[in-house]
């Protein structure tokens, strides 16, 4: 066994042209034949060593190695539909247009897909680029082959990069738990991965808790527990953060209503349209970037922000000076007429951009996640997190510092005596509701990182919305704040007992009851203003 | 916008617009109604069945007809608002004529005019996969039972990928409650330990992942091959793979089936981090025979846009719609129980290949087949089964319904009859 491995080893090495004959041989074998016949083929490709192998493989596992019909040629077609082009797999020399339907591809499913990993994983141990090198130690760990020891053994000692070379030590303790070695060499590479904890490690381990030797089967078991105990602590942490990000998310829903209706007292139904908006204006956007401007498309979001803030805000002006101001102290009416507004956003947003979701892409810099200790952060919800934030401390300043927040306060506070000092209410009060509306905009850009862009975005956040408002104390916007983050954490503190349901149901419970007893929310404004 | 003027009369003044309808109902035209919501929540999905049937029914037009007649399609639109099904299917039967219904989606807005259909005596066609458990003597379900879709898709996981531990993930109401305590049942008598599987209900539009995905992730590292069983309905969909990928969670290590996600749905969504996540319908766009290719091309020119995607319950209509026409043609009238008495044992071309035909529970033949993502959206068939397979009505793997059969042709003619008793009426719905 391990001679073959060194043969196989020596081939990757030293691969010569010498092999191409068995590639060519190997690959026309791959149509033929059910998955597991397919995966044997895939591991032969990958003992040939040859350059041109892992190239080969990438372009299977992504489906888009395709047979001929006419002659069984294997070719390597790219494009749509109607317009596919071949090109030849070993060489990628362009054999031009593929009619549609002359060609079927060589199917990968998932274990084929896992398999392939792990060879292209083999056939990069040695290649120069260590970001290349740690995917290949990282395969190794995830599919331990006992075949493969020499060759991880042998990429050790050559390694020069302390990361890689940790992560092939791990890979190697995987491997060496899957050979008769001896059992001081098992326990100890037990230990090894144990200690670098995680998921992964835990998967590999938990299977020899039941192993027939004692001492494995031990020593699984405490670096399972304590593993285990690891995560539980960290699991908890991971709550926290989870809270946070579902409380950005609200805090971010809620903030532009908790000026219309927290300040102004207006009741508007169309908030959540608003967002929708919002989220409407980065898809377009980002096709418009897609079509002319492709490399821009990392800052579609920074681009999209101000225009979304602008759409909503001045849709919002519009409702306003169009409906909402004639309806000033009637708050049922008000309730309706912004209902009926919504439908018509929402009806109308159908008409144009058609009833199915969009797709809203993220930006490199908002894919993916990193680690903090055992917890995954993910980097749309942290930037989410840090762009509500943001938002917030944006209109606390601009309520606080500018003169027109001045004139806004002045006006929710004494309307008859803001107008007295010459302030034009009417003009302060489209601004106002422009503003909250124009921060619905802006939710929407964020939102559509996390949720469907569709027609009935609005509607999944405007009950939540008028629920933290309404918590947290009408016309406060740190009620707001407080509001959104406790009622996001306790959610998610919630959510592993009770499920997502019952904790959504528990939560309105709490928060009914608390309004009982409460009727101004958590931060109740006082003074004369209030009772007016 | 003769429909568009249609929708406005029965959506705004019902009793006024309709009132002198019967007046038009003549006889040079075969009323077909179309029951799918345009607006609210729903529309989402079944706006596509709304256009697959106006181009079917031009196609049949000018292939000459049926029975010499034009067929007139008669287009609703209820609303997602599920009373709203019922009364707009009554309106469509009595107010405006038609002979047969092609409509629903959502499993409650069926059963909200199963009723009327009985009551009125007429024809439903109905083109989504849903929970089994019912079969009504007015109804065609030419959709997946689960027997056709969720069953032999755990099977493929089971046998070709090796899975032992099962996070069965839906959305709270009657189709995933319903298809988990089957698959359940089913995975229990596959002797699939009850610690190996864990069930997971969340609400309507759930957008908030990170929990549920982070617990399917430690599920998932036990040393056993884990994959998830998704009856997470539509919209909710894509935040719940956007978090997947996100968390890094790909196909090759905790695989998703998906019994509500096609080739509509994942047009929304950026697919590069989905690849390899499974889908199991009877028919996948992708499929390389004439006849689809044909319906794709029809298709795509009918709506004039090379980026629409087709998908199963479009199939199901396609398949539908013309069993519905070879009965009308074989009985050689439009009267509702010459129809269903010649519906049974109709069959047509489907578009994967095979010929599907109408079981006697009013259940039709498919093949089932399993997908995997692509990074284009669409599926690449990883498995099928051998040979087309009859929807069963009843699920054999829950003990209530384990005698029950359905057979509608005379002299049986029962929905529910139970084989232990030799009684109709063996159920409780």
């Amino acid at each position: 066994m391990r001679l073959v491995a060194a043969v196989v080893w020596l081939c990757i090495s030293f691969a010569s042209p010498g092999f191409a004959q068995t590639l060519e041989a190997l690959m026309a074998k791959l149509p033929d034949g059910n998955f597991s016949q397919r995966e044997e083929v895939v591991r032969e490709i990958a003992a040939t060593g040859d350059d041109r192998a892992a190239k080969l493989l990438e372009v299977l596992s992504e489906g888009s190695l395709h047979q001929r019909k006419s002659d069984g040629a294997i070719l390597w077609v790219t494009g749509s539909r109607r317009d596919l082009t071949g090109a030849d797999p070993l060489t990628g020399e362009n054999l031009g247009p593929v009619e549609p339907r002359s060609t079927s591809a060589i199917k990968v499913n998932n274990s084929l897909r896992r398999t392939i990993r792990a060879a292209i994983g083999s056939l990069r141990l040695m290649h120069p680029d260590p970001v290349r090198r740690m995917e290949a130690a990282e395969a190794a760990f995830n599919a331990p082959d006992a075949t493969q020891l020499e060759a991880i053994e042998a990429a050790l000692v050559a390694e020069q990069d302390s990361d890689v070379a940790a992560a092939l030590t791990q890979a190697r303790a995987v491997t060496i738990l899957e050979t008769d070695a001896p059992l001081s060499d098992r326990v100890a590479a037990i230990s090894v991965i144990g200690e670098r904890g995680g998921r992964g490690a835990l998967n590999a381990l938990a299977g020899y808790r039941a192993s027939d030797e004692p001492e494995i089967a031990v020593a699984a078991a405490e670096a399972v527990a304590k593993i285990e105990r690891t995560q539980a602590m960290w699991a908890q942490v991971q709550n926290v953060w989870f809270g946070l990000s579902l409380g950005s998310v609200l805090l971010l829903a809620a903030v532009g209503l908790a000026i219309t209706f927290g300040v102004m007292g207006v009741i508007n139904m169309a908030h959540g349209e608003l967002i929708m908006l919002g989220a409407y204006t980065t898809f377009v956007v980002q096709e418009f970037i897609r079509t002319s401007m492709p490399e821009l498309f990392d800052w579609s979001l920074l681009i999209a922000a101000p225009l979304a803030f602008l759409v909503a805000g001045g849709v919002g002006v519009a409702i306003e000076r169009g409906i909402v101001r004639h309806l000033y102290g009637r708050p049922l009416e008000t309730l309706l007429a912004t209902w009926g507004v919504s439908l018509v956003l929402q009806q109308l947003v159908r008409s144009l951009f058609g009833p199915s979701n969009r797709e809203v892409g993220n930006p490199s810099w908002m894919s993916g996640a990193f680690e903090v200790g055992e917890m995954l952060v993910t980097w749309n919800r942290f930037y989410i997190i840090l762009f509500a934030v943001a938002v917030f401390a944006g209109l606390l300043l601009l309520l606080r510092g500018t003169a027109l927040g001045l004139q806004m306060r002045a006006v929710t506070q004494n309307r008859a005596m803001a107008a007295e000092m010459g302030i034009r209410t009417g003009r302060v009060d489209a601004l106002t509701f422009g503003l909250g509306a124009g921060i619905a905009g802006l939710a929407g850009v964020a939102l559509s990182q996390i949720d469907n862009v569709s027609p009935n975005l609005g509607q999944s956040y405007i009950i939540d919305s008028f629920l933290v408002v309404v918590f947290g104390g009408a016309g406060n916007l740190w009620g707001t704040f407080a509001a959104a983050f406790s009622l996001g954490i306790a959610n998610k503190f919630l959510e592993p007992f009770a499920g997502a349901v019952l904790g959504k149901i528990l939560i309105l419970i709490f928060i009914i009851l608390f309004i009982q007893k409460r009727p101004r929310g958590l931060f109740p404004q006082r003074g004369r203003a209030v009772e007016g | 916008m003769g429909n568009t003027f249609r929708n406005l009369c029965i959506g705004t003044a019902l009793a006024g617009c309709l009132a002198t309808a019967p007046a038009f109902a003549q006889d040079d035209t075969i009323k077909v109604g179309i029951l799918h919501s345009l607006s609210g929540t729903m529309a989402i999905s079944e706006t596509t069945l709304k256009d697959v049937m106006l181009m079917l029914i031009e196609d049949q037009n000018a292939k000459g007809g049926v029975l010499g007649k034009q067929l007139e399609a008669v287009v609703v639109d209820p609303a997602s608002d599920w009373p709203r099904f019922a009364e707009l299917s009554r309106e469509l039967i009595d107010g405006q004529g038609v002979d047969v219904v092609f409509g629903c989606w959502t499993s409650v807005s069926r059963k909200s005019v199963l009723p009327v259909f009985e009551e009125l005596n007429s024809i439903l066609f109905y083109p989504v996969q849903y929970e089994g458990q019912e079969s009504q003597r007015n109804v065609f379900y030419t959709g997946a039972a689960p027997n056709q879709q969720a069953v032999p898709a755990v099977d493929y996981l089971m046998e070709e990928e090796g899975v032992e531990r099962w996070v069965l993930a839906g959305t709270d109401y009657v189709y995933p409650r319903t298809t988990n305590q089957i698959l359940e049942a089913y995975l229990l008598e596959k002797g699939v330990a009850p610690e190996d599987i864990m069930i997971n209900y969340t609400p309507f539009g759930h957008s908030d992942w990170q929990t549920i995905v982070s617990d399917i992730a430690a599920f998932g590292s036990a040393g056993k091959k884990t994959a998830v069983v998704s009856t997470i309905n539509g919209d909710a969909n894509v935040p719940f793979y956007k978090e997947l990928g996100n968390q890094g969670i790909s196909a090759e290590d905790i695989p998703v089936v998906a019994f509500s996600v096609g080739e509509e749905e994942l047009a929304g969504l950026d697919t590069e981090p989905l690849v390899g996540h499974l889908a199991a319908w009877n028919y996948f766009m992708s499929v390389d025979t004439e006849e689809n290719d044909e319906f794709i091309t029809a298709w795509q020119d009918f709506i004039g846009s090379e980026d629409r995607v087709t998908n199963d319950p479009m199939e199901a209509h396609y398949i539908g719609f013309n069993m519905w026409v070879k009965a009308v043609e074989a009985a050689g009238t439009t009267d509702t129980d010459a129809v269903i008495d010649a519906m049974v044992g109709v069959a047509v071309p489907n578009l994967t290949g095979g010929l599907s035909s109408m079981g006697p529970n009013h259940h039709i033949t498919k093949p089932v087949l399993i997908g995997e993502i692509r990074d284009d959206g669409q599926f690449d068939v990883v498995w099928e089964t051998p040979g087309l397979i009859l929807g069963d009505e009843w699920s054999d793997h829950l003990p209530e319904s384990a005698e029950l059969i359905a057979d509608w042709r005379a002299p049986m003619s029962c929905g529910n009859y139970n084989v232990e008793t030799g009684q109709c009426g063996g159920a409780t719905n």
